[in-house]
């Protein structure tokens, strides 16, 4: 997986550190989200796919890996 | 499954189900013919020109194909038959299902005389356009409401150089959400911007001539002279369609902890009432994020979870460069105290009790403080604790 976030639409809400804090902080001045990691293990992908669904701003994007349909 | 209302409660609805590996025939009945879109946007930056309307736009084209729906865009419900388990559609079509989430929203309040020309509602992207347009003309705005919606445009269009009034009945902006301390902070903020704040005074009536609004007259008799006016009165859950159908509507859609109406018939979003069992109280939300939680978890229990739902509501609101967020709920009885910060930088975060416990934070430009402060409202914290940090009241704020 994937994970992209766009800062420029980032409302700072924070619910991203509190799906997924192994994979988003937020900047100490302004609480725009910060991406711990591009790729997160599989370990955390429930929880990033959960930071991208419950994000106020839709700032989260997750690209999956492509399968074969 | 059906879902009726394709915004952030609707969409969410129709993800989860797919998300949680339900593969049947999904219906997504939407009034409007735009394809789903987000609404906070509406207010900032779609108002002001920062954003193009299509940014707000909550999923791409390819995303919604993906969900493989019967994606019914400008489609209104009409009525809902719930023994025989058919939403019935304007023009005469009916849709069976076997579960059913209602995400209808609301729709916002007017005043009398509001069919002026001038007078604008902001509700859907399309009202957001047209308001633009309209303060593009260098007009002077009076805004009627001083919620979240009223402030946020008054800030929008206090931005673009406009000369502003925001009149409010209640003695401060956003008392019902804030609290009366917050809400003089926010009075100030618009005052320290420029915007004209007119508070503890009434509409009375619209002025107009020749068809368009030329004034708004309060309820002492002074009249704010107007080319454009914004009605921010709140909202009334849309349910005329669920009228005659069992349902229980008072305040919304009536539903249970697990934010079920009937037997497989759930609603979520801003025409959910439901009881939330942290706060042990009945709830409808009017907020961007409860519109997503809400959706996952009536969802949920639409396919067996049997969890009742119990969030903490988190809300926030961005005026000029201000951003307040909150956890929680904010009774008019509640205490408050600061917890991190000082008012008079600018910086600060608060919390709310209310016997005995701790209900609220609030955070003014302080956001991570504040997402590290939300554990105080998940667990209710004792609200003795705080009894020795400084309450936050008039006499700090000014």
């Amino acid at each position: 997986m994937k994970v992209i976030v766009d800062q420029n639409k980032c409302v700072a809400s924070g619910q991203c550190v509190l799906s997924a804090p192994d994979a988003f902080d937020q900047r100490e001045e302004d609480g725009i989200v910060v991406l711990l990691t591009e790729k997160p293990p599989d370990g955390l992908a429930d929880d990033v796919r959960q930071a991208a669904a419950l994000c106020p701003a839709q700032a989260i994007w997750v690209e999956e890996e492509e399968k074969k349909e | 499954m059906v879902i009726v209302g394709a915004s952030a409660a609707g969409l969410t609805a129709a993800e989860t189900l797919r998300r949680r590996g339900w593969n049947g025939e999904l219906t997504l009945i939407g009034e409007e013919s735009r394809p789903p879109y987000d609404r906070p946007p509406l207010s900032k930056q779609i108002l002001t020109g920062a954003w193009e309307p299509e940014r707000a736009a909550l999923r791409t084209l390819r995303d919604l194909d993906r969900l493989k729906a019967d994606l019914r865009l400008g489609h209104r419900a009409v009525a809902l038959d719930v023994p025989g388990r058919r939403v019935h559609l304007e023009g005469g079509e009916n849709i069976g299902f076997d579960g059913l989430v209602i995400a209808t929203g609301v729709a916002p309040r007017r005043l009398p005389d509001s069919d002026l020309a001038g007078v604008h509602v902001l509700r859907t992207l399309d009202d957001a356009i047209a308001l633009r347009a309209a303060l593009l003309a260098g007009p002077r705005v009076v805004v009627v409401g001083a919620g979240f919606l009223g402030t946020e445009v008054a800030a929008a269009a206090r931005v673009m150089g406009l000369e502003v009034t925001v009149a409010e009945p209640e003695p401060v902006p956003v008392r019902r959400p804030f609290g009366d301390r917050v809400g003089e902070l926010v009075a100030d903020l618009h005052r320290d911007h420029g915007t004209r704040v007119r508070c503890g005074v009434g509409v009375r009536r619209l002025h107009g001539a020749g068809g368009r609004v030329t004034g708004v007259e309060l309820g002492d008799g002074t009249t704010l002279p107007a080319d454009v006016v914004v009605q921010a009165l709140g909202s009334t859950p849309a349910t005329g369609w669920l009228s005659g159908s069992g349902l229980r509507l008072r305040d919304g859609v009536d539903c249970d902890a697990l934010c079920e109406a009937a037997p497989g018939i759930y609603a979520a979003g801003d025409v959910a009432s439901w009881f939330n069992p942290h706060f042990g109280t009945r709830m409808r939300l009017e907020h961007r994020m409860n519109a997503t939680e809400q959706a996952m978890a009536a969802v949920g229990n639409l396919l067996g979870d049997a969890t009742p739902f119990a969030p903490v509501p988190y809300f926030w609101t961005d005026q000029y460069d201000t951003r307040i967020q909150a956890y929680g709920i904010s009774p008019p009885d509640a205490e408050m105290r600061i917890v991190y910060g000082d008012p008079s930088d600018g910086h600060f975060a608060a919390a709310y009790g209310h016997h005995g416990r701790v209900v609220g934070v609030l955070g003014w430009n302080a956001p991570r403080q504040v997402r590290t402060l939300r554990h105080l409202v998940v667990d209710s914290a004792p609200w003795a604790a705080f009894a020795a940090t400084p309450a936050l009241d008039p006499a700090t704020v000014n």
